[in-house]
């Protein structure tokens, strides 16, 4: 069942001068098992949307359904429909708080009071999945970690909850290129070996790019585009407006277009765009000779 | 919601009192809070509410913030109010149980409440109408005299303003942390006493460790631009006292004498 929201708007700060309007009527079904990636300029609403999605924001119109339970009721189903939703904020290392890293992620199961092996054992499930060695690491400090680890400890603490779906905002911002390599490939797992529905904020266009089956892209509390990457990045005016640039790949090709080379442009990564401008040389000689 | 909070809060305006020097609308609260206490009268309480109604009407802040700002009082204002309508002994008019209602107590009790509420209500007009910043400024000027007696005037205006300058942050931050902790199942407002501040601790620790690496940060920040004290230190924007300074002290001293005269006459 997939995650709906319905003409959901919202306001901050309502009934003061400071109001302000961060969604407007903003209509959205994610499908089950799918990729979404979610990008904007800052204080375009994309924060604001991904809270709404685990019950952390009401609609001040509109709604949220997570498999067509209204995450505003008051109802124990309500409740149980936001755990179906992990959540992993920006900069999650800020949030660990316990003495050691096992008992820092067994700190969300414990909240639904399973029984200890059970917890245990998700303890140790997570872990694994965020490749950190469950017996060199439980009894670690998490704040003797590196930011990397750190990072994988927490995002550990929300899967230990087990979720169906899984919303990161912007889980790569200050890493160093190596762990958000890493970090990428687990997310990317996550979804292909746990059939996880996942949703993400990101600034970087070509991790969308390498990685989404959808983008959505959000101007001024609105969606501005909404389509594959492979469509969205060729909406020259429409990026334009929303102040996002085309990923490099995309862009170098186009110029190269542009200035006569006849190239595909949809390429995502170095080594495909690079294939790309051999074929189209390798075409151009040919005809040449 | 945490973001939701007014109290103390600043709101950027072009009105009279926006425009006036700190240190004139410091120095004119405390002489009206002293007002506040001496003028006891029927007729010196009158003449401040209009004074309060006239200068919220002249801030151009919306009049429900100011309701806001009362909102936390509530409770105390209730009970001061029942607390010396049964308590004050005189001519009773209404009796409930064991509790006996006096004539003296009500206009007691609402004289209580009407000074209450005025104190509020001229401070949230300082703060509402001040930016902290300008507000920490006055504070430094008006305190500089007393550093011939060894008060660090400059020291204590820079703490008050990285004080007001990171309440907005931490609240933020707090909002996200509490945030990140209910998504992992953390439930703050059900439980005993003792539970809910167990519950805090999820949120304490986090705080706290970036409160640390805030102060450690802007320490550094402020050393490698050679802050070193308010010793010699110059100002962009110096502090002026305008007309419009002189005739709100004009205003409040013929409203001083009025009031002292309509005292005298036991108005």
């Amino acid at each position: 069942m997939p995650i709906e929201l319905k003409g959901v708007s919202y306001t901050y700060m309502k009934g003061t001068p400071f109001e302000r309007m961060a969604l407007r009527d903003v209509s959205l079904t994610i499908a089950d098992g799918s990729l979404t990636a979610i990008a904007g300029h800052t204080g375009s609403g994309k924060s604001t949307l991904v809270q709404h999605l685990n019950g952390l924001l009401h609609p001040t119109q509109g709604e949220v359904l997570i498999d067509g339970v209204n995450l505003a009721g008051k109802k124990k189903e309500a409740v149980l429909a936001r755990r179906k939703v992990g959540m992993v904020f920006q900069y999650p290392e800020q949030q660990l708080f316990e003495e050691t890293v096992a008992a820092d992620i067994a700190f969300g199961p414990r909240n639904l009071e399973l029984p200890e092996d059970e917890i245990e054992r998700r303890v140790r499930a997570a872990m694994e999945f965020v490749q950190l060695d469950y017996e060199s690491y439980r009894d670690v400090t998490p704040f003797k970690l590196s930011g990397g680890q750190m990072r994988r400890v927490a995002i550990a603490g929300v899967l230990a909850l087990e979720p169906q779906y899984l919303v990161l905002d912007e889980p790569t911002a200050g890493l160093d290129p190596q762990a958000r390599e890493e970090l990428l490939r687990r997310i990317t797992d996550l979804h292909r070996k746990k059939k996880l529905t996942i949703i993400f904020v990101s600034h970087n266009m070509q991790d969308i790019a390498r990685m989404a089956e959808r983008v959505v892209f959000m101007h001024d509390g609105r969606i501005l585009i909404d389509a594959p990457p492979s469509e969205a990045f060729f909406a020259d005016e429409k990026m334009k407006e929303a102040g996002l640039a085309a990923p490099p790949t995309v862009a170098l090709l186009s110029r190269l277009r542009q200035n006569g080379l006849l190239v595909e442009a949809d390429a995502f990564t170095a080594e495909e765009a690079a294939k790309r401008i051999a074929k189209a040389i390798r075409k151009k000689e040919g005809t040449a000779c | 919601m945490l973001t939701d909070i007014t109290i103390g809060q600043f709101f950027p305006g072009t009105s009279v009192l926006h425009r006036m020097d700190p240190r004139a609308k410091l120095l004119l609260l405390i002489v009206l809070m002293a007002a506040i206490f001496i003028f006891d009268t029927p007729g010196g309480y009158t003449a401040l509410t209009g004074l309060a109604l006239a200068l919220i009407f002249l801030s151009g802040v919306p009049a429900s913030m100011y309701f806001r700002s009362l909102r936390p009082l509530w409770w105390i204002l209730a009970f001061t109010f029942l607390i010396h309508l049964c308590a004050t002994p005189g001519e009773v008019f209404f009796r409930f149980w064991i509790f006996d209602m006096t004539k003296e107590g009500l206009s007691r009790g609402f004289f209580l409440c009407l000074r209450l509420t005025l104190l509020i209500l001229f401070s949230s007009l300082l703060t509402f109408t001040t930016s902290p910043l300008s507000l920490t400024d006055g504070m430094e000027r008006l305190l500089r005299p007393l550093k011939a007696v060894g008060v660090p005037a400059h020291e204590l205006a820079m703490m008050m303003t990285i004080a007001l300058r990171f309440v907005p942050t931490l609240i933020e931050e707090t909002d996200t942390i509490v945030k990140a902790q209910q998504s992992r199942g953390a439930d703050f407002s059900t439980g005993n006493v003792l539970k809910r501040v167990r519950h805090l601790v999820p949120i304490l620790v986090p705080l706290f460790i970036s409160s640390f690496r805030r102060a450690d940060e802007l320490a550094t920040a402020m050393e490698a631009r050679c802050y070193r004290g308010g010793e010699g230190r110059t100002r962009m924007k110096e502090l002026h006292v305008g007309g419009v300074d002189y005739a709100a002290a004009g205003v409040t001293a013929l409203l001083l004498a009025a009031m002292g005269a309509m005292k005298a006459a036991g108005v």
